[in-house]
């Protein structure tokens, strides 16, 4: 037994509690310890199980040990708890990709793209992946699979009993688009929806002088549930579920209607907070009807 | 006793209440702290400053005044943020059946004196 794994060993029985089981059955991993591994990740995950780390470290050691479905399963985990980590987006990718749908593979490395724009294995990986899918789709007569896992090439290595992980985020509405999802919800004023890049898709927010600041608002909040599942994850909390604002001119609930999108409703000071928060709450299921509607 | 550590004990004491901390808004560092064991001073410090930041932001922009008080509710608990005077904010973790009513009184007045 190495010294590092030695002390993280001790760290993790002196405080079971902790997250020092993410380092143990990491290093373990990396020493090809895959079935300890994979047994301090699962005693963590049993008190963790809204933690997209403990899910991700899983997810690499199933695939180690070559249970590529278990693997699958474990990432689809990850990213419902938190759909833009890296990780999990990177290693469906390649299972994706082993399983021969280099469509699905390139989705989930654009989402990974765009959550860590600075990694550049992502980019390397992409250039990879579309230069072997156009070299493959050369070589084949028929037009490639379909986007089903099940469609996979080499069942033996295929997620094919798993579900698809979540959707990659749809183009913004056009004008041919139905309506506002908030349009028959309290006249559908201050009701921002927003994407996971800071754009609004729908709704509007004028300032208490009367000036339209969805588009501004929308800016700022981009990458803010990202941010809030990274600050819940971390503290052992769970997936986020709302976050209240209350300044003295306004009360403010951020919610989210799906894994790429948020919604935030304003209401004066005056009304309760919790109102605000169940108005919240139904604007964004007509949100997610709204956008499975659109895309 | 400093005020920050008045303002700690007054917060641990609401039912439910996990640990609080003051931080500094602008960098995250703990100034003082009270927390139970395993929750991670340092990471809930810069996260919620962060998100606290980014939220003051989001209120600039929508032409309104700064938030008063954050609650990042999750599956199993919350974390409050206040923001005090002095670029300081008070934050505090909070379990699933914490009384968050209290906290928030306790928070509110407590950063009205971190002055």
């Amino acid at each position: 037994m190495t010294e590092d794994i030695r002390t993280l060993t001790t760290r993790l029985a002196e405080e079971p509690g902790s997250l020092a089981f993410l380092e143990l059955a990491e290093a373990l991993r990396r020493r090809g310890q895959l079935e300890a591994a994979g047994k301090v990740a699962r005693g963590g995950l049993s008190k963790y199980p809204g933690l997209a780390d403990a899910h991700d470290l899983m997810a690499r050691i199933l695939s180690d040990q070559g249970d590529l479905a278990g693997a699958f399963d474990a990432w689809a985990d990850a990213l419902r708890i938190d759909p833009m980590r890296t990780g999990a987006l990177k290693g469906i990718a390649f299972l994706y990709f082993r399983a021969g749908q280099a469509d699905a593979a390139i989705e989930h490395l654009q989402r990974a793209a765009e959550a860590d724009p600075d990694d550049e294995s992502i980019a390397q990986a992409l250039v990879k992946v579309r230069r072997e899918s156009r070299s493959v789709s050369h070589r084949t007569v028929e037009p490639a699979a379909g986007p089903e896992p099940a469609a996979a090439t080499d069942p033996a290595s295929a997620p094919a009993s798993s579900p698809a992980p979540s959707p990659v985020p749809s183009p913004l509405p056009d004008a041919a688009e139905p309506g506002s999802p908030f349009a028959e919800m309290d006249g559908g004023r201050s009701l921002v929806l927003v994407d996971a890049n800071g754009l609004r898709l729908a709704g509007s927010l004028p300032s208490p002088s009367g000036e339209e600041t969805g588009d501004r608002v929308a800016a700022q909040l981009a990458g803010v549930s990202r941010e809030a599942a990274r600050a819940t994850r971390l503290l052992g909390l769970g997936t986020w579920q709302s976050i209240t604002l209350e300044s003295s001119d306004g009360h403010f609930v951020l919610v989210r209607p799906t894994g790429e999108t948020v919604l935030l409703a304003a209401r004066e000071q005056s009304l309760p907070m919790a109102r605000v928060v169940l108005l919240a709450e139904r604007a964004a299921r007509a949100a997610k009807q709204w956008l499975e509607q659109v895309r | 006793m400093t005020a920050a550590q008045t303002a700690l004990d007054r917060v641990t004491r609401v039912p439910g209440v996990r640990g609080a901390l003051v931080a500094s808004a602008g960098d995250g560092l703990v100034v003082a702290e009270q927390l139970m064991d395993g929750v991670d001073g340092r990471a809930a410090a810069a996260l919620a400053g962060s998100l606290v930041g980014r939220l003051v932001r989001t209120a600039d922009g929508a032409g309104r005044r700064p938030p008063a008080f954050v609650q990042l509710r999750a599956e199993r608990g919350s974390i409050l943020a206040a923001p005090c005077p002095n670029d300081l904010v008070l934050i505090a973790v909070v379990g699933p059946d914490a009384n968050v009513g209290l906290a928030r009184l306790e928070m509110l007045d407590a950063a009205g004196r971190l002055d």
